[in-house]
């Protein structure tokens, strides 16, 4: 039974893996990856759209990651369980069950909109930054959670302050637990798409600055499929999409493995 | 002539929320001697220690009433610098607990703090590996992780990174308790060298180590100290039956 479950849930994943990169991977040629699209991209590459993945996403953790990560510094080290501890996670944990469409709507009435910054870059990120919150609040408390009270004990007791006793022994004991979260979050800005086209657009110009709106690889692929322009480019950039996640995801690992080598 | 006192404590009494852990303590510990804390679990010893740093203050609906002076001060007076009064008072805990983090980061951690500077920094380290007798044994390893010591010589690594705030006083919460014999005997050698240079206030892994070191002990039971004197006097000749009784093994 258990078998069971576990090898259909491999063989799903291999099937989809292999369905795209079947198709995929024929596509990916250098100038695949820096040629901008032609003729709504029935020709030519995605340059524009993994530039316009990179900023979107780069804004998004940038706003994020110290966002969230004060916030549970704050409710683990600031507040014992109190009314505003417990509002603040009951808010954080709706705001994880609410679906991307609704951050969409959200970020395209309040950014687009009323504070008149369009469909742009900036939009777009703060609106994945207002998404990826409530992951990296819970896995940066989960990991804060789990360092030894002695060290804290340590600290003080060598004369530290709270702000030094954070600094220096909490954060950088948690830092492997935050950076997974901020990985996961990476994960699921590349591959939002409903909010993405709400508050970002779906433009395939190059990008000139923070205002401008971009199309990202995954609304790239959404739009290409749907509204049937090609197949195959849209499975290419399906399978780059495929590539990069898996890249980043390599790369930190990798790194969060040697940063725990090196303080064990 | 009055004989000099390094920490007075006065009338002092704590509890944890509603239950109490020591009750009207009076004592008087001298400068450069080895003060000996000892007595059965729960009797208030750990606490006693934590409140003469103030570390007591972390934990949450923890209250006192009394006071207790270090060289006449106050350490409750609502104007003392508790980061200062820690530095004054290291303490090392019954558990090793380095940081993770180099050797050389854990005994610097309390020096950088106060911002000493990068040379200064060299001599500190060397200086507190080497009275608190584990020089030998890392000098060519400082910048590996301190996690990888054995228990003995992380125990002399946390000692080492109190001797490097150059404190006055050293509590001592049961340095030696999960270390072998072998490196008890080397932390108790430690001890007695320290002694020329500093106040020490020790809770002992068990009597017998207590009568290896000490000048001075006090016995505690339950919140109470029963009775304190210099550690011959305590351990052969005690005034108090309930003293006796665990001496001699008959409890604890």
């Amino acid at each position: 039974m258990i078998w069971t479950a576990a090898l259909s849930t491999i063989a799903v994943m291999i099937l989809i893996l292999f369905q795209i990169l079947r198709e995929g991977l024929p596509v990916l040629h250098l100038s695949f990856f820096l040629e901008s699209p032609k003729s709504m991209g029935r020709e030519g590459g995605i340059f524009s759209t993994i530039i316009g993945t990179i900023a979107l996403t780069g804004v998004a953790i940038l706003f994020g990651a110290p966002l969230g990560v004060g916030t549970a510094v704050f409710l683990r080290e600031y507040t014992r369980e109190s009314k505003i501890s417990r509002i603040i996670r009951f808010g954080t944990d709706c705001l994880a069950g609410v679906p991307s469409i609704i951050f969409g709507l959200f970020g395209f009435v309040f950014f687009v909109i009323k504070l008149n910054m369009g469909w742009s870059i900036l939009s777009g990120g703060l609106t994945l930054t207002a998404m990826i919150l409530p992951t990296v609040i819970s896995t940066t408390e989960e990991s804060i959670r789990g360092i030894s009270p002695s060290y804290r004990e340590v600290s003080y007791s060598l004369g530290a302050t709270k702000w030094q006793t954070i600094t220096r022994v909490v954060l950088p004991s948690a830092l492997p637990g935050i950076l997974t979260g901020i990985l996961l979050s990476v994960g699921r800005s590349i591959g939002e798409t409903a909010a993405v086209i709400l508050t970002a657009g779906s433009s395939l110009v190059m990008p000139t600055s923070l205002f401008s709106p971009i199309r990202t690889m995954a609304v790239h692929f959404y739009i290409l499929a749907r509204e049937g322009i090609s197949m195959e480019m849209a499975y290419g950039t399906g399978a780059t999409l495929i590539l990069l996640v898996l890249m980043i995801n390599v790369i930190a690992q990798w790194l969060i493995n040697r940063y725990i080598r090196r303080r064990a | 002539m009055p004989l000099e006192t390094k920490i007075s404590i006065k009338d002092f009494n704590f509890y944890y929320d509603s239950s109490q852990a020591l009750r009207n303590i009076n004592l008087d510990i001298r400068p450069k001697e080895i003060f000996t804390v000892f007595g059965p679990a729960r009797s208030g010893k750990t606490t006693l220690l934590k409140s003469l740093n103030r570390l007591t203050d972390l934990i949450f609906g923890a209250n006192h009433t009394g006071s207790i002076f270090l060289d006449g001060m106050d350490i409750f007076d609502s104007n003392v610098d508790l980061i200062k009064l820690r530095r004054r008072i290291g303490m090392v805990f019954d558990l090793p607990t380095p940081l993770p983090m180099s050797i050389f980061d854990n005994v610097a951690y309390g020096p950088k703090l106060s911002g000493k500077t990068k040379k200064c920094l060299n001599e500190i380290v060397e200086k507190s590996l080497k009275s608190a007798v584990l020089w030998e044994e890392v000098k060519d390893r400082l910048h590996t992780s301190a996690l990888r010591l054995s228990g003995g010589q992380q125990q002399r690594l946390c000692i080492a990174r109190v001797l490097a705030l150059e404190p006055e006083v050293l509590l001592l919460d049961e340095p030696c308790s999960g270390l072998d014999p072998i490196s008890t005997a080397s932390i108790e050698e430690t001890l007695v060298q320290l002694k020329k240079d500093y106040t020490i206030v020790l809770v002992p892994h068990n009597i017998q180590q207590a009568s290896r070191v000490a000048d001075r002990a006090g016995f505690f039971l339950n919140g109470d100290l029963i009775e304190e004197g210099p550690v011959y006097q305590i351990f052969t000749k005690p005034r108090e039956k309930r003293t006796e009784n665990y001496v001699t093994g008959r409890f604890g």
